[in-house]
């Protein structure tokens, strides 16, 4: 009998010890994770975004980043083009700079894919996408995208290597 | 050590002419140049089934030859994640996380973010994991779980070209315009990607419209 109740009273003090174990341990384990780098449209932030600036723009959520970074980003874009009027898209300085200032990559789940082929744009970005000649004729190209010709184009069409045309679609490495 | 030897690397190739190297995103932020959390670039396109959209994220950028390649690894303390908004909020309503382990890439979602944000921790239970892919292996290890997610991991070439020495000479004011053809600087570089297939149904496009942007989180 006294040895049933000392087996219960230690039954009760061991699951108490592990409840209270339990939940300190459900607090250690949570784990968390901070923004370290962030990106969407590609050179975006080497751009448009100061040196001293590059690690705040890059953990600052989108909803934030217009806000924050509108007028920095069209400064910056009037002295990279300082004839910037609007571009192939129609859009002005402010406008353009307030898409771009808010750095998220639009997709459509129904249109093709492209960064911009002369009808879709920003419906997402693939492989083959030319981003840095578009972000060229956007940022210099004027409304018909043919000023600064120099300016407008590297030269450089596409990959090294063949892309697949099945996962995982980037090529081996070298 | 590595560190080390990319700077050595780069400086040898030109890369590094004075001023901060940067182009798609490769070492565009100070607080993590050369770390596994060092994003290079994000691209979200349609799959071969149309059906699907294709989610990849490269870091570790400019891995050059195989010393370098076969020497990076992910991390167990960097979390990749893609941020999907389908609302048009630009506050994600969905993520898709990548945690590496033991040899493994785990997948997580995409699944609703307890909250969203700078902080984030493992949401919901796994979906996927793959083995990640060795450097020289002959084929790429591919995960299709029943749900239809497909999952990669491991090193690749750079998808990313672009001549980057000409334009940082224009930024320079030392070239006023682009050569043809152009040099791609990216040319025989590699990277660490995570490649995630979704069918679309999962990510809640029911306006046909998607915000995505990728992030890496550091344990904290």
């Amino acid at each position: 009998m006294q040895k049933n109740m000392l087996l219960m009273m230690v039954s009760v003090v061991m699951i108490a010890t592990t409840i209270t174990s339990c939940d300190k341990d459900d607090d250690k384990m949570t784990t968390y994770y901070q923004t370290m780098d962030q990106m969407a449209r590609p050179a975006i932030n080497t751009v448009f975004v100061s040196a001293a600036e590059k690690d705040v723009f890059n953990t600052t959520t989108p909803s934030m980043q217009g806000g924050m970074f509108g007028t920095k980003f069209k400064t910056k874009l009037l002295a990279l083009n300082a004839g910037y009027t609007t571009n192939l898209l129609g859009l002005n300085a402010d406008q353009f700079t307030g898409v771009l200032a808010t750095d998220v990559l639009n997709v459509s789940t129904t249109a093709p894919t492209t960064f911009y082929d002369g009808t879709n744009v920003l419906t997402g970005r693939a492989l083959s996408d030319d981003v840095i000649d578009v972000e060229l004729i956007l940022i210099f190209g004027g409304p018909n995208a043919m000023a600064n010709p120099g300016l407008t184009s590297d030269h450089v069409d596409m990959n090294d290597k063949p892309f697949l045309s099945a996962f995982p679609y980037l090529a081996a490495p070298f | 050590m590595k560190r080390k030897q990319i700077f050595l690397s780069l400086a040898a190739t030109g890369l590094i002419t004075g001023g901060l190297l940067f182009a798609a995103d490769h070492i565009d932020s100070p607080a993590v140049t050369n770390q596994t959390t060092d994003i290079t670039d994000v691209y979200v396109f349609r799959g071969q089934d149309p059906n699907n959209l294709v989610f990849v994220a490269n870091t570790q950028g400019l891995l050059m030859g195989s010393a370098a390649t076969s020497a990076a690894r992910f991390d167990e303390n960097t979390l990749i994640e893609f941020n999907i908004d389908n609302n048009n909020d630009n506050v994600e309503d969905l993520v898709i996380q990548g945690i590496y382990a033991n040899g493994k890439m785990k997948i997580y979602g995409p699944v609703k973010p307890a909250e969203t944000g700078t902080r984030s921790r493992l949401q919901g239970n796994s979906t996927a994991e793959v083995a990640v892919t060795a450097y020289g292996a002959a084929s790429p290890t591919i995960t299709t779980t029943t749900s239809g997610l497909k999952v990669f991991a491991g090193p690749r070439d750079d998808p990313f070209f672009f001549d980057l020495t000409q334009f940082k000479k224009i930024i320079a004011g030392q070239a006023t315009s682009f050569n043809n053809p152009g040099t791609d600087a990216f040319a025989g570089t590699n990277v660490l990607s995570l490649v995630v297939e979704v069918p679309k149904s999962m990510l809640g496009a029911s306006s046909g419209k998607l915000n995505v942007w990728l992030e890496t989180k550091k344990k904290s």
